[in-house]
C-alpha cells in the first residue's frame, strides 16, 4: 500500500494514526481523506485506479472506529471476487494494525478455510471478516446468522465493477439485503475500477439511498498504448499472434516484468509453447490460466510477486486482485474485444500510480488490425463501452429464498420487501417473487403431485419453512452462481496418481485417440487413456500437438467498436492502417465487397465439400448469433441441410450440405419474427442456458468432485428435464428465465430488426468461387453451434455405415 | 456375430432387424424390443415414479411428467406394433414406495394398456417385490429360444436383459453425442433404459466391456435404430 506524497490535512485524523503516518513518511490521498469525511453515509462508491490505495481508503474508517470505540463481534465485512485477494488483504491489514498497536482481529473466510475455523467464526466472529459472495451467501443460511452479524457496521465491496457484471453480484446484493434487515445501520462502500457509467454502480450498490456519492480519484497520467510495430505480418486468419514472437521477446528483454494477455486459454497455451521454443536466453517465463492446476497457478503467482519472472503468458485469470509487483509492460495479443477491459487491465500495470502505464496491442490476424486500431482510438477518446446491466436473475433469487429458508421461517411479505432493497432486484414484481417462491416450495408445476414431499411447506400463518430441516445441508452444498463446465482433470500417467496438470473440456477429451498430443501448461503431452473420468497423459511427445479446448469466458467486441470499423470502411478511411492491411481490404473489395453501413453484405462460397453463407451484419455477437439460429432454421425448413454456424461481432458464418442460390430470400422480417420463440426452444444454446439456470435455482444439483468418477450418471442430463418441461409445462418459470436470459445474451431481436429494416432493401449478395479474405477468420472462431436436423441425421447414417464397413460388419 | 437380416416381412415396423439364438427380432428406435413372430414387445428400466422418489429422499421437486411421458411412448409403441404380449424387464418402478404411491390416473392408464394383453413384470433390483398392478410377476421368463431377466448372467446364452442403461458416444464432426443403445453379441442382448428420467452407463465401462463379446454391436436409439460397432475403451 505504498503512497506518494501529497499535501493533506491531518487534523481530521486521531493522534495515533497521524503519528503513525508521519513516522512512516506516508501521506493520504485526497480521496482517502474524502472517504473518511463521508464515512457516516449509508453508501458510497470510490472509483480509483490500482495503486491509489483503494484498500486503505476502504478500511481506514473501520480501523479508526475500532480504535476509538473497541467493540466485540463483527464490525466490518470485506467482500472480494477472489479468495486469493481476501488472503492478500488480510496480510496487508495485519501489518498496520500491529504497527498501530490496535486490538483488532482480522480473518478470512472462503472455500479454502478449514471447517473448524469456519464453525468457530460463526459463534465468535472477528472484528473484520474478509470473504467472497458465495461464502457470504452461506453465512446467511445459518440459523445463527442474526448473532453473527449483529453489530455489523460497514461492508466494503472490492472490485465491485467486476461483481456487478455477473450473477455473483446479484447473489451478493441479495445477501446484503438480508443482512441490512438485521443491521439497519450498516453502511456500504463500493471500490471500483474505471467504468463507463459510474451511476450504474451506485444504483447497484444502493438503489434506495438518496445520495450515494461517487468519489473519483485522480486517474493518474494517461496510459501509453500503441500497436506493436512488427517485422512480421499477421496471417490471413488465426488467433495467437505467433508471427510476433520475436518482437514480443525483444520487448520482454527490454522490460522488467511483462504480462502477455490472451483472449482464450488455448491461445495462451499455443503462444507460450512457441515463445518458449524461441526463448534462447532461457528467460524465466511462465504461463497462468484458469484451467491449470491450482498449485501450479499459486507457484506462478508467488514468483510473480517476488519479481522472479520476466514474463507471464496469461488470460483474464490475472485481471483481478493479485498484486502485479513490478509489471511494467502489458501486451494484449489479439483484439481486446472490449475497450473497458483493456483500459482496466492497462491501469494495473506499473502501479506506482504516478508513472504512465505501458501497453502494446498485437493484432492476431489481418481483420484484427482494423479492430485494434479502432480500439486504440476509443481508448484515446476515453470512449468506454458497456451494455446496461440487466435486472437480477430470478434463478439467483430462487437460490436466495432457499438459503433463507435454511436459516429461518419465511414470511413472504417481509422477504419481498427485503429483496426489493437489493439493487438488481429493485424492479421485481410481486408476481415474479411469488412464482419464485412457488418454485422453491413445490417446483411450481402445472401438474400438482406428491404434495407431502414438497421442499417448503406453508403453515397456517402463511409462512414457509423447510419440510425436512436436513435438506439444508444439501442446499448449502449447491450454493453459488459460478457454472462448472464439463471438464475433465488431466494427470501425468503413473501407477499411483501422477501429477495433476489441469483440466480440459470433456468434448475435447472425447475426440482424443491414444497417441494424440495436445498442449497443457506449456508442455506437449501425449494422450494415454481415459480412466475414471481422468485424462491420463505422458510427456515426451514429438508430434505436432492438437489444440485443446478449455473452458473459460469468451468476450465479444462491443458494438461501439463495430460501428467504428464500419465507418472506416464506408469512408474508405484507411489512414493508420499498415500497407498489408490496406492490400487485404483491397483484395476483399476486388473479390467481393467491403461491408458497409448502407447495405447488408452476404457472401456464399464452397469450401472443403461444404457450402457456406456469410452474413456481415456488424450487429454485435449476440444479434449475429440470433441471426444464425433463425437463418439456419429457415434453411432447414427449405431442405438445405445446414450443419452449423458460428457468430462473431461482425459476421455469421453458416455451413451446410446444400448450396444456397438465393440467400436474399431468407431475410424476410415477418418470416423471421414468426416462431422465434419456437425456433430458439430447440437449440443447443438454450439447453446450455437452461442447465445453468436450473442448477442455480436448485432443480439440479451440482456435479461435485468425486461424484463423477465412475462414469455412471448419478443424475440424468438436464436436457431431458428441459425437453420434458417444454413438452408438458411450457409456461414454467425456469423456461421463462432461460428464455429471457438467452434473449439478453442472444440479444435483442430488436437489433436484428433495426439491421434488417434499415438495410433489408439493399441486400448485396456476392457468390464467390472460394472463401473471401474477410470470411477467412471466421473459420477459426470458437463457439460453433451445431444444428440438429436432416444434416446431422445424414451424417450419423454415413458415419455409422462407415464404422460398420471398417469393422467388417457390413450387411 | 449375430445374424443380421433384412427381411421385408418386418418393414411395417421401423427398426433394426437381427436374430438372437435363431429368434428374429427388431430393435425399435424408441428403445423397445419387438419379436414379431410372438407379437411380443419388451421394454426395460422404466423407473416410473423417479420424480416422486427423488423428492421423497429430500432432493429437488422434479417435473412430475415422467410417468406421462414414458407411458405415452409405450402406448405409441404398442399401437404401432399391435403387441399382444408385453414384458417389462425390471426396474419398472424407481422403488417399491414409488409403486405404492403410484398415482391413480397412471394406474388406470396401465390397466388400459394391459387390457387384452398378456403383461409380464420381471423383478428388478429397484423393485424386487411383487407389484400391485395387474399382470404376471416373475423373476425370469423363459420363452424359447430366449430367456428374459433383469440382470445379465455372464454364463447365459440367448438372454435378453436390461439393468445397465447402456449408452454410446459418437463423435460427429468433432462433437461428441450420446445415445441410449442396445448392446448385442451372439449370446445376449442388453436393452437400453426406456424410462424418461434415466441416466446411463457408457458402454466402454469395464462391466459392459466384459459382458459383451468382441466386437459386439451397439444399436443407437433416437430418430432411427442405427447400428454401430460397440465402442470400446481407448487404452494404449
Amino acid at each position: 500500500m505504498r503512497l506518494d506524497r501529497y499535501p493533506f490535512d491531518m487534523t481530521t485524523l486521531p493522534n495515533k494514526f497521524a503519528t503513525w503516518l508521519t513516522r512512516k513518511n506516508w501521506a493520504l490521498h485526497p480521496h482517502q481523506l474524502a472517504m473518511l469525511e463521508t464515512a457516516d453515509l449509508p453508501a458510497q462508491v470510490l472509483i480509483a485506479p490500482t495503486g491509489a490505495g483503494k484498500t486503505l481508503a476502504g478500511f481506514l474508517p473501520s480501523l479508526i472506529e475500532l480504535a476509538e470505540q473497541p467493540s466485540r463481534g463483527l464490525h466490518t465485512l470485506y467482500i472480494s471476487p477472489l479468495k486469493a485477494l481476501a488472503a492478500d488483504i488480510k496480510r496487508n491489514l495485519i501489518s498496520p494494525i500491529d504497527e498501530l498497536g490496535l486490538d483488532i482481529s482480522v480473518e478470512d473466510r472462503t472455500g479454502d478455510t478449514s471447517s473448524h475455523i469456519k464453525k468457530r467464526q460463526r459463534s465468535a466472529p472477528p472484528h473484520i471478516l474478509l470473504t467472497t459472495p458465495e461464502s457470504l451467501a452461506l453465512l446467511i443460511s445459518y440459523p445463527e446468522a442474526a448473532n453473527i452479524f449483529s453489530g455489523l457496521q460497514r461492508v466494503i465491496i472490492d472490485e465491485i465493477h467486476a461483481l456487478a457484471e455477473s450473477k455473483r453480484g446479484d447473489q451478493l446484493m441479495l445477501a446484503l439485503s438480508r443482512i441490512q434487515a438485521l443491521c439497519p445501520d450498516m453502511r456500504r462502500v463500493g471500490l471500483s475500477a474505471t467504468v463507463k457509467d459510474a451511476t450504474e454502480i451506485a444504483t447497484f450498490l444502493s438503489p434506495t439511498s438518496p445520495t450515494c456519492p461517487i468519489l473519483i480519484a485522480d486517474a493518474g497520467p494517461a496510459p501509453h498504448i500503441q500497436m506493436l510495430s512488427s517485422s512480421g505480418t499477421p496471417p490471413w486468419a488465426g488467433a495467437g499472434g505467433l508471427y510476433a514472437i520475436a518482437d514480443v521477446l525483444a520487448q520482454i528483454k527490454a522490460h522488467k516484468t511483462t504480462l502477455i494477455f490472451h483472449n482464450t486459454r488455448a491461445q495462451a497455451e499455443l503462444f507460450f509453447h512457441n515463445l518458449w521454443l524461441a526463448n534462447e536466453d532461457a528467460l524465466p517465463i511462465a504461463i497462468h490460466h484458469g484451467s491449470l492446476d491450482r498449485q501450479q497457478r499459486q507457484k506462478v503467482e508467488a514468483a510473480m510477486t517476488a519479481g522472479a519472472l520476466r514474463a507471464i503468458v496469461c488470460t483474464g485469470s490475472l485481471d483481478l486482485g493479485i498484486d502485479w509487483g513490478d509489471v511494467d509492460l502489458v501486451i494484449q495479443i489479439g483484439a481486446p474485444k472490449n475497450v473497458k477491459r483493456l483500459v482496466q487491465r492497462i491501469g494495473r500495470a506499473n502501479h506506482r500510480y504516478n508513472a504512465p502505464s505501458k501497453a502494446l496491442i498485437v493484432p492476431a490476424n489481418r481483420f484484427e488490425v482494423v479492430e485494434c486500431l479502432c480500439a486504440l482510438e476509443a481508448v484515446q477518446e476515453n470512449d468506454l463501452d458497456g451494455e446496461p446491466r440487466p435486472p437480477g436473475g430470478l434463478d439467483v433469487l430462487c437460490q436466495h429464498i432457499l438459503l433463507c429458508a435454511c436459516a429461518d421461517t419465511i414470511d413472504p411479505e417481509v422477504l419481498f420487501a427485503q429483496i426489493k432493497q437489493a439493487g438488481p432486484y429493485s424492479a421485481v414484481t410481486r408476481r415474479e417473487f411469488d412464482a419464485c417462491l412457488e418454485f422453491c416450495a413445490t417446483g411450481g408445476y402445472a401438474l400438482r403431485r406428491y404434495d407431502q414431499w414438497h421442499r417448503l411447506q406453508q403453515d397456517p400463518n402463511g409462512d414457509f419453512k423447510l419440510r425436512d430441516p436436513r435438506s439444508a445441508r444439501r442446499l448449502r452444498l449447491n450454493v453459488g452462481t459460478i457454472q462448472d463446465s464439463d471438464t475433465l482433470k488431466v494427470r501425468l500417467h503413473k501407477r499411483r496418481g501422477g501429477k495433476p496438470l489441469g483440466e480440459v473440456e470433456e468434448a475435447f477429451a472425447a475426440t482424443l485417440a491414444p497417441g494424440d498430443t495436445f498442449l497443457i501448461g506449456g508442455q506437449v503431452v501425449r494422450f494415454e487413456s481415459l480412466r475414471d473420468m481422468v485424462v491420463e497423459v505422458s510427456r515426451h511427445a514429438h508430434k505436432k500437438p492438437k489444440i485443446a479446448t478449455f473452458a473459460g469466458t469468451k468476450f465479444a467486441t462491443s458494438t461501439q467498436l463495430s460501428k467504428r470499423i464500419l465507418k472506416r470502411f464506408d469512408t474508405e478511411n484507411f489512414q493508420g492502417l499498415p500497407a498489408f492491411i490496406q492490400k487485404w481490404l483491397f483484395q476483399q473489395q476486388t473479390l467481393s465487397r467491403l461491408p458497409s453501413r448502407d447495405h447488408l453484405l452476404l457472401e456464399t462460397f464452397p469450401r472443403r465439400g461444404q457450402q457456406h453463407l456469410v452474413i456481415y451484419g456488424f450487429a454485435g455477437r449476440n444479434a449475429q448469433q440470433t441471426l444464425g439460429l433463425l437463418i439456419t432454421k429457415q434453411l432447414e425448413a427449405q431442405g438445405l441441410a445446414p450443419l452449423g454456424f458460428v457468430a462473431t461481432d461482425y459476421a455469421t458464418l453458416i455451413w451446410g450440405l446444400e448450396k444456397i442460390t438465393a440467400p436474399e430470400a431468407l431475410f424476410d422480417l415477418t418470416d423471421l419474427e414468426k416462431g422465434l420463440a419456437d425456433w430458439l426452444g430447440e437449440n443447443a444454446v438454450m439447453k446450455r442456458s437452461f442447465r445453468a439456470v436450473a442448477t442455480i435455482a436448485g432443480l439440479i444439483e451440482r456435479n461435485l468432485p468425486g461424484q463423477r468418477k465412475s462414469g455412471r450418471q448419478a443424475t440424468f442430463s438436464s436436457d431431458i428435464l428441459y425437453d420434458t418441461l417444454r413438452k408438458y409445462d411450457p409456461e414454467h418459470i425456469l423456461l421463462a428465465i432461460t428464455q429471457s436470459e438467452a434473449r439478453q445474451g442472444l440479444v435483442d431481436f430488436d437489433r436484428i430488426k433495426e439491421l434488417l429494416e434499415k438495410r433489408a432493401t439493399r441486400i448485396v449478395h456476392c457468390a464467390l468461387p472460394h472463401v473471401s479474405p474477410m470470411a477467412a477468420p471466421l473459420f477459426l472462431e470458437a463457439g460453433r453451434v451445431p444444428v440438429e436436423g436432416q444434416a446431422m441425421d445424414r451424417l450419423l447414417a454415413e458415419k455409422a455405415t462407415a464404422l460398420m464397413v471398417e469393422a467388417g460388419l457390413e450387411f | 456375430m449375430p445374424n443380421l437380416q433384412n427381411s421385408s416381412q418386418y418393414r411395417s415396423v421401423n427398426g433394426f432387424p437381427f436374430t438372437l439364438s435363431g429368434a428374429a427380432l427388431l430393435a425399435l428406435p424408441s428403445g423397445a424390443l419387438w419379436w414379431p413372430e410372438l407379437e411380443l414387445l419388451c421394454v426395460s428400466d422404466l423407473h416410473l415414479g423417479k420424480a416422486e422418489r427423488i423428492s421423497r429422499k429430500g432432493g429437488a421437486n422434479l417435473p412430475p411428467y415422467e410417468i406421462q411421458d414414458t407411458l405415452s411412448r409405450l402406448e405409441r409403441d404398442l399401437e404401432q406394433t399391435s403387441a399382444s404380449t408385453v414384458i417389462c424387464l425390471g426396474d419398472s418402478f424407481d422403488d417399491l414406495s414409488a409403486e405404492r404411491a403410484f398415482p391413480e390416473d397412471a394406474q388406470l392408464w396401465i390397466a388400459r394398456l394391459q387390457a387384452g394383453r398378456r403383461w409380464i413384470w420381471i423383478e428388478g433390483n429397484h423393485d424386487p417385490g411383487p407389484i400391485h398392478l395387474g399382470g404376471q410377476h416373475m423373476a425370469e421368463f423363459a420363452c424359447a429360444p430366449l430367456l428374459f431377466r433383469h440382470i445379465a448372467n455372464p454364463a447365459s446364452s440367448g438372454e435378453v436383459s436390461g439393468h445397465y442403461h447402456p449408452k454410446a458416444q459418437v463423435s460427429l464432426r468433432g462433437r461428441a453425442r450420446s445415445f441410449a443403445c442396445f448392446l448385442l453379441d451372439e449370446t445376449r442382448l442388453i436393452l437400453p433404459a426406456y424410462g424418461t428420467y434415466t441416466g446411463g452407463l457408457r458402454c466402454d465401462h469395464p462391466t459392459l466391456d466384459r459382458l459383451i463379446n468382441k466386437p459386439g454391436l451397439a444399436i443407437l436409439t433416437g430418430k432411427s435404430a442405427q447400428p454401430i460397432p460397440m465402442p470400446r475403451a481407448k487404452v494404449t
